[in-house]
């Protein structure tokens, strides 16, 4: 019997299935829109939808959920990839909410990664969005390993772990009643390493801030904290200068470098494969709360 | 290890382990982490910490699996979790299926996708209902390979006898399923014994240890001749005024499911009947000689044909069957029972029809393995019924292509996923 199929490498596996996951949402859903921040994994996003409908243009819109509180790096880099692409880039913000009163800070300077599932959901009823392409992956957190590719959410953005649809094969549902909206995840399958490997293969630009760079940061926790205007030095706090560079992008307020002289992307994927440390468990401040605080955010509307 | 050599690789495997409650599974996937240095120091502190709360003295590896607060308040595992780790040649997608009994959605889920299962036995116990249950469910699902891991063995001294009796008792009803292909491993996921190494405990084994038989096994999803199968996905037509090269262009996009496709190949569409024959295969940009199994491409043909979203593209002399009425056995995944009078949608590929599910062969006890009568089916139920669609659809017995053999049935009041299919034969 002759073998007909050829064995795909891993990546190419990876970035076939991704691909196929999006023309998925474009091929079911009326008004999908990509979340995209200016991260590595969302860049990742935008190669594969180029893969996906090039020539075409992208049959969705690029929505930011800005916090106020980004690295002008990832914001610059957002702005200039968008136009690039010469696709649509919508970008609201927490503060929007908050002016509006739906988001209530208790402290000026708070994280606010908890308050973008507001304006996230806001955004969604203001576009009548019915589909968010996503760039989580399930080996981030332990409540991802279990969420679907199309991850379904209520009217009030809820993700019910107890009750979510079956998936199969490659057969994805994505139908939601108006109000309703569906989560798609296309790189779900993809590690960290895959990431950072794919980025090479495609020589995907970055934001500066990904590399390693000087910063004047203060240890605490076991965490590398930056020194910024909205985390600012507490009395008796020093700041030291150190070479670090981020292993993930998001809210300044919640996400922390790493140590690191690694100023190439192989030199990035070296380390990721050497390193002892999971990303969320090294940068995110958020999740060390509770063991479940993924979960609950999720629950509450978070992508 | 060299950590760059992971870019070099012989591509991606999807595995599914099966067992019950106490066979060991989750150590077994913990231990697979473990010994491949996946799991990290943060993650491995966690589960410490967790271990010491529940007043455990070794860290519980099982631990890692446990993903949802539910879960862990009630210590068992609701739902099909995905786990990843690398070797420095070949990535492997774990999808841990839960074993209890209620979970039999659970696992024809996570059996869908996967091309190998890892069928857990405890050594103490030897071949159980479930074991049979979960090698019916592999089988049914079409899973290409089978590894039966006797797991415990070092609670039977590891006693080469105790396992070739359970391999004996194993083969004997595999049989009766009409499993062939089924290879057996003895280990202790507690010990480590025969997972990456093979320990100095079971020295009467000379087989290969359960990693080896993960690196080897082919991970394309069959090696079977398969036909080309291109369900249709998106219609790219760019309408750039800027552009006039692209005026005329009209892409089919889509992944192809199984077979090979090549410039110049006589093409026909799906139900229309349709041919004409492969101008160009797109890759962003790039133009490509042929197209295989799993890859995701733009395809372009030589005249201009009626084709959307749902049509199957096949080669001219190896054709789908084209059909409005099915047998398949399907399997119930919702706790609304399937009701015979009600019409529900069914997506087959990139289709979707209304249909009717219209008769009740019989109900498979799948613990038995009986064929009883049955006029209606609750979640968890295997049953083979006979199927009226509103639209015709391409299709393969699932037996001969996974990927247009299978179908899902959607409630439309609740636009919940409620039935998983594999189709036997279409009628004409």
């Amino acid at each position: 019997m002759t073998i007909m199929s050829k064995t795909l490498s891993h990546l190419d596996w990876l970035e076939a299935e991704a691909i196929h996951i999006m023309r998925e949402v474009a091929g079911q859903c009326s008004n999908p829109a990509l979340l995209f921040s200016g991260g590595k994994d969302s860049i990742c996003l935008l190669r594969l939808a180029e893969k996906a409908f090039r020539p075409g243009k992208f049959p969705f819109p690029l929505v930011h959920i800005d916090t106020g509180h980004n690295y002008k790096e990832v914001t610059d880099f957002r702005d200039k990839r968008a136009a690039e692409l010469g696709e649509r880039l919508i970008v609201r913000s927490v503060e929007d909410s908050m002016k509006k009163g739906t988001v209530v800070l208790k402290s000026p300077l708070e994280p606010r990664n908890k308050h973008q599932s507001v304006t996230l959901l806001e955004t969604i009823a203001e576009f009548e969005f019915d589909a968010c392409i996503g760039g989580a992956r399930r080996d981030e957190e332990k409540a991802r390993a279990k969420e679907r590719i199309f991850s379904f959410r209520d009217e009030f953005g809820q993700w019910d772990p107890k009750n979510q649809r079956p998936e199969l094969w490659d057969l994805y549902n994505a139908r939601a009643f108006k109000g309703e909206n569906i989560r798609a995840f296309p790189i779900s399958n993809w590690t960290e390493l895959d990431v950072w490997q794919y980025i090479e293969r495609e020589g995907l630009e970055l934001p500066s801030i990904y590399f390693a760079h000087e910063r004047q940061v203060i240890r605490k926790n076991g965490l590398i904290q930056p020194i910024t205007d909205v985390t600012p030095l507490k009395d008796g706090e020093v700041a030291e200068t150190m070479v670090v560079r981020f292993r993930t992008v998001g809210d300044i307020t919640c996400t922390a470098p790493v140590e690191s002289g690694a100023s190439t992307i192989r030199h990035i994927i070296e380390e990721t494969a050497a390193t002892t440390v999971t990303e969320r468990g090294q940068t995110r401040l958020d999740d060390q709360t509770s063991d479940a605080s993924m979960e609950q955010r999720k629950k509450e509307g978070y992508f | 290890m060299g950590a760059i050599e992971h870019i070099q690789d012989h591509g991606l495997l999807r595995f599914l382990t099966c067992g019950s409650v106490d066979d060991g599974k989750s150590t077994l996937i913990g231990r697979l982490l473990f010994d491949t240095k996946t799991i990290l120091v943060d993650t491995l502190n966690a589960i410490e910490r967790t271990s010491k709360k529940r007043g455990m003295d070794a860290v519980d590896l099982s631990l890692l699996t446990d993903g949802l607060q539910a879960e862990r308040e009630q210590g068992i595992t609701i739902d099909v979790a995905y786990r990843y780790f690398s070797t420095g040649t070949r990535k492997y997608i774990i999808a841990d299926a839960p074993g209890h009994e209620q979970y039999t959605r659970n696992m024809v889920t996570a059996a869908s996708t996967a091309n190998l299962a890892i069928i857990l036995i405890d050594a103490r116990k030897g071949v159980l209902t479930q074991t049979r249950r979960h090698s019916y469910l592999a089988n049914l699902v079409g899973i290409p390979h089978l590894l039966v891991a006797i797991n415990k063995m070092d609670l039977v001294d590891y006693d080469q006898a105790t396992y070739e009796k359970i391999k004996a008792d194993y083969l004997a009803f595999a049989k009766q399923l009409g499993i062939n292909d089924v290879r057996f491993i003895p280990l202790s996921a507690l010990n480590g014994d025969m997972i990456v190494d093979r320990g100095e405990r079971l020295d009467w084994y000379d087989g290969p240890t359960l990693l080896d038989i993960l690196e080897e096994v082919p991970c394309a999803h069959t090696d079977r001749d398969e036909r080309f199968r291109f369900p249709v996905q998106f219609v790219c037509r760019p309408h750039d005024s800027a552009n006039p090269e692209l005026h005329d262009y009209r892409g089919f996009m889509g992944r192809v499911s199984s077979g090979v496709i090549a410039k110049g190949d006589t093409i026909t569409v799906l139900p229309s009947g349709a041919t004409s024959t492969v101008k160009d295969i797109q890759l962003y940009g790039e133009s490509l000689a042929e197209a295989h199994a799993d890859q995701s491409v733009t395809l372009l043909l030589e005249d201009e044909v009626d084709i959307s979203r749902g049509d199957m593209i096949v080669k001219s002399d190896a054709q789908a069957q084209v059909t409005k009425q099915i047998d398949a056995m399907l399997c119930w995944l919702s706790e609304t029972p399937l009701d015979k009078a009600r019409k529900y949608v069914v997506r087959h590929t990139s289709r979707e029809s209304k249909a009717i599910l219209s008769g009740i062969d019989y109900r498979l006890d799948i613990n038995s393995l009986e064929q009883q009568p049955a006029d209606k089916l609750a979640v968890n139920d295997i049953a083979k019924v006979s199927i009226k669609l509103a639209q015709p659809l391409a299709i393969d017995p699932y037996t001969e292509n996974r990927a247009t053999g299978a179908f899902i049935v959607i409630d439309e009041s609740t636009n919940n996923t409620v039935g998983a299919g594999m189709i036997l034969q279409g009628r004409d």
